[in-house]
């Protein structure tokens, strides 16, 4: 009984292993992004780190003014990261091999055209617009910060001050600004004075970055941070240093965020519906185990019970023939003894 | 003892007392908490969005009340009738377990009165969480009928009662198909960030890893708290649970080694699959193979040592070291391999009043345990709601069958 059990408490734990295995099979579809949607293409070899994209960023999206000014540059001299007051960080890359002084990178979201945030909200207040932006919708978000664990760039920050009304906090690529027609470029493009920032369409976006490694020969690394990782994103990188030396990471593939969990999802209605039958199968088979050693068992009492009496019949039967046995043999030879008796009394009257 | 001014004395006992400072600090936590906010109370970042009352309090609070299903499936779907009487107390276990999860999470979420927004609001389907929040919302109904049955035997609603028992294997087969997918799920959560978690954890198998040693922490639970429960509530017990207490030991002791073992392989698949080995060879390396060796190799070990030689005490030490190890592992997943490449100095570390809040979590539910088991029938069997007969340990339990009652059963002749 117990041996039983274990056994089949193996084998659903081997179906269960072959379920995981072929889930991983599912989901491999691509997204290339909606056509004529809007990107910025960063260019760190004309990055000079003067902190006015961060200005343009906090004035033109209304957030609170920070402890230092934006013309204060030695807070270059920390590695910084976005937070819920600053949308956009500059930072500073020294001592790098083969570069000639420092280099600069801005940091920001990087609009994903398959955004983590938006396929790990639980609510879906992450929109993916078709104009390029990943917006966040405050009327529904439930504050599980989900999305800031599956950010593989650390770009949505909380509003952790806050006792019931905290909110998502991230760039927006200025998308309610543009959509008003408050502004025909974000604020951190306006705000930079070397054109280090380019916003348009990021077809045009990565026309203009190989036009640039053309013109400039030796100048960058042929290589577009942003067309590729995390299957693309709508802001794009151009160095001429590699990108993990200024922060960006390079070990980051090029698989979207959602295919990474798409797997685990699809495992889940052939569970809902193939779990029920496998265990209602179970259960039957240890009914009809139960049952059939209990018939068998009841089978076996009869037969022991019927042989028993068969056994008793029989002993009975010859208990009852020895006995009337007995008895004739007794009667014979009381007969045969009378008989002898009458003979020899009839002798003895003949003598 | 004898005057009335030393009865008055009693309740105030070192548990009591303790118990009565955790939940005054505990309160005034709460209040920190929905004044000045998460950053008044906790030590979370931008870095690291989710702290104790995520690993604590959802990862190892769900994964430790997995004895609810593991236990209800074993003696409903698996058979192993034996284990009857420690059905409901497990149940018990999972129903508070459950709500205590639910419970914390109100004070992690940001907008807490939006809980049912992925249910009734807007869903965002593609979402691991949103699979999470619906199996543990429906889960948490489905213990909660199927611990009902306590609570109107103790009022005395017959009928009620008898409705609800009749459904036993429907509920117990939802139970597993929710808790198969939620357990998993809580998993799959991380796998949406290979590059913040340390390859040695990050694996495609993580939701199979999670579901898999859920099963040996629920088992383990139920053998940890059987233990407690036998300690303190011992006067509560009837004599088919103190009869059948030794048979549910072994035989759980049996299912977690075995489950421990299968744990410990697919463990070894995932390295190899990824080819982690020369990870092992780092600090992430030795911190995985203690995590690996000592509490799930040895607990394994130990079980079977425990079962072979028929030791009681051997399996409650397993028992403790497994229900650990989980919790290092849902550690290690959700914070120490957790942005691993982030410089020391950024690692996040609970502040007092997380733990604080985690501690007065788990005494509201101790108390609220010991209220129900020692009110309402849990380790013994109401005397008008009987399903055993007496003196046969072994009889008909799946109440579908109560009409066959008279009937001997088919265990009782075989021994």
């Amino acid at each position: 009984m117990k041996r039983r059990a274990f056994l089949s408490l193996l084998g659903a734990g081997g179906a269960a292993c072959l379920l995981g295995q072929s889930a991983q099979a599912a989901g491999p579809k691509e997204f290339p992004g909606y056509p004529g949607s809007f990107g910025v293409l960063f260019d760190a070899t004309r990055c000079i780190g003067c902190r006015r994209c961060e200005a343009g960023c906090n004035q033109v999206n209304g957030l609170p003014a920070p402890p230092e000014p934006f013309d204060d540059l030695s807070v270059l001299d920390k590695q910084r990261r976005t937070n819920a007051k600053t949308y956009t960080i500059v930072n500073r890359y020294d001592n790098i091999p083969g570069a000639a002084g420092p280099v600069f990178r801005k940091n920001q979201c990087q609009h994903c055209l398959e955004p983590a945030c938006a396929s790990s909200c639980f609510v879906r207040a992450f929109t993916k617009t078709p104009q390029g932006a990943v917006t966040w919708d405050a009327s529904v978000c439930v504050g599980c910060r989900y999305c800031m664990i599956a950010c593989p760039f650390d770009i949505p920050t909380f509003e952790y001050w806050e006792p019931l009304s905290p909110r998502i906090m991230k760039c927006t690529m200025c998308w309610p600004q543009i959509t008003t027609g408050k502004l025909t470029v974000p604020g951190c493009v306006g705000a930079c004075p070397v054109e280090a920032l380019v916003y348009g369409k990021r077809a045009d976006l990565l026309r203009i970055a190989r036009g640039r490694f053309a013109a400039f020969p030796g100048r960058y690394l042929d290589h577009i941070y942003g067309e590729h990782e995390m299957g693309g994103t709508n802001w794009l990188y151009i160095s001429g240093v590699p990108f993990k030396d200024i922060g960006l990471r390079e070990d980051l593939g090029t698989t979207s965020a959602p295919q990474y969990t798409s797997g685990a999802l699809a495992v889940v209605p052939i569970i809902a519906t193939a779990w029920p039958a496998l265990l209602v199968g179970i259960y039957a088979i240890h009914r009809r185990m139960d049952k059939v050693s209990h018939e068998e068992q009841v089978q076996a009492v009869t037969q022991a019970v019927a042989k028993a009496q068969e056994e008793a019949a029989a002993k009975l039967a010859k208990a009852k023939a020895d006995a009337e046995a007995d008895k004739k043999a007794a009667i014979e030879r009381e007969v045969k003894k009378a008989l002898e008796e009458a003979a020899k009394g009839q002798t003895e009257e003949d003598k | 003892m004898s005057t009335a001014a030393e009865m008055k004395k009693t309740w105030l006992t070192p548990f009591n007392i303790i118990v009565g400072i955790i939940l005054l600090v505990g309160g005034f936590v709460t209040i920190l908490r929905f004044t000045k906010g998460l950053a008044g109370v906790t030590n979370l970042t931008d870095n690291y969005p989710w702290g104790i009352w995520i690993s604590f309090d959802l990862l190892c609070g769900v994964a430790l009340a997995a004895g609810g299903f593991t236990t209800s499936a074993a003696c409903y779907v698996f058979g192993l009738k034996r284990f009857h009487s420690a059905v409901r107390p497990a149940i018990l276990t999972a129903f508070l377990g459950y709500s205590l999860v639910v419970f914390a999470l109100h004070y992690d979420v940001g907008r807490p009165w939006r809980l049912p927004y992925p249910f009734f609001v807007q869903s965002g389907t593609t979402s691991v969480l949103f699979e999470v929040g619906l199996c543990v919302f429906l889960y948490l109904i489905v213990l909660f009928v199927e611990w009902v049955p306590s609570a109107l035997e103790w009022l005395g609603f017959k009928k009620p009662r008898n409705v609800i028992v009749r459904m036993t294997l429907a509920l117990t087969i939802f139970g597993v198909v929710l808790s198969t997918m939620h357990q998993s799920s809580l998993g799959a959560l991380y796998l949406i960030a290979p590059s913040k978690l340390h390859p040695l954890w990050y694996s495609m198998f993580l939701p199979l890893f999670f579901f898999v040693s859920a099963i040996a922490a629920g088992l383990s639970m139920v053998l940890f708290e059987g233990t407690l429960s036998h300690h303190y509530l011992h006067d509560k017990m009837d004599k088919v649970y103190l009869s059948e207490h030794d048979g549910v030991t072994f035989g759980f002791a049996k299912g977690a080694a075995v489950v421990l073992v299968v744990y410990f392989f697919i463990k070894i698949v995932g390295i190899t699959l990824d080819n982690n080995w020369h990870y092992l060879l780092t600090g992430y390396g030795a911190w995985f193979l203690f995590e690996l060796l000592g509490f799930v190799a040895l607990p394994a070990f130990l079980y079977a040592i425990a079962v072979r030689e028929r030791n009681a005490c051997l399996v409650r030490w397993a028992a403790v070291i497994t229900v650990l190890g989980i919790i290092l592992n849902r550690f290690n997943v959700s914070l120490v391999a957790f942005n691993w490449q982030l410089p020391p100095a950024q690692k996040y570390f609970p502040s007092w009043m997380e733990i604080a809040i985690s501690v007065f979590i788990v005494t509201v539910g101790l108390l609220v345990f010991r209220f129900i088991a020692t009110k309402m029938p849990i380790f013994y069997e109401h005397p008008d709601f009987k399903e055993h007969v007496p003196h046969e340990g072994e009889e008909e339990e799946a109440p579908e069958f109560v009409e066959h009652e008279l009937k001997p059963h088919p265990q009782s002749l075989g021994h």
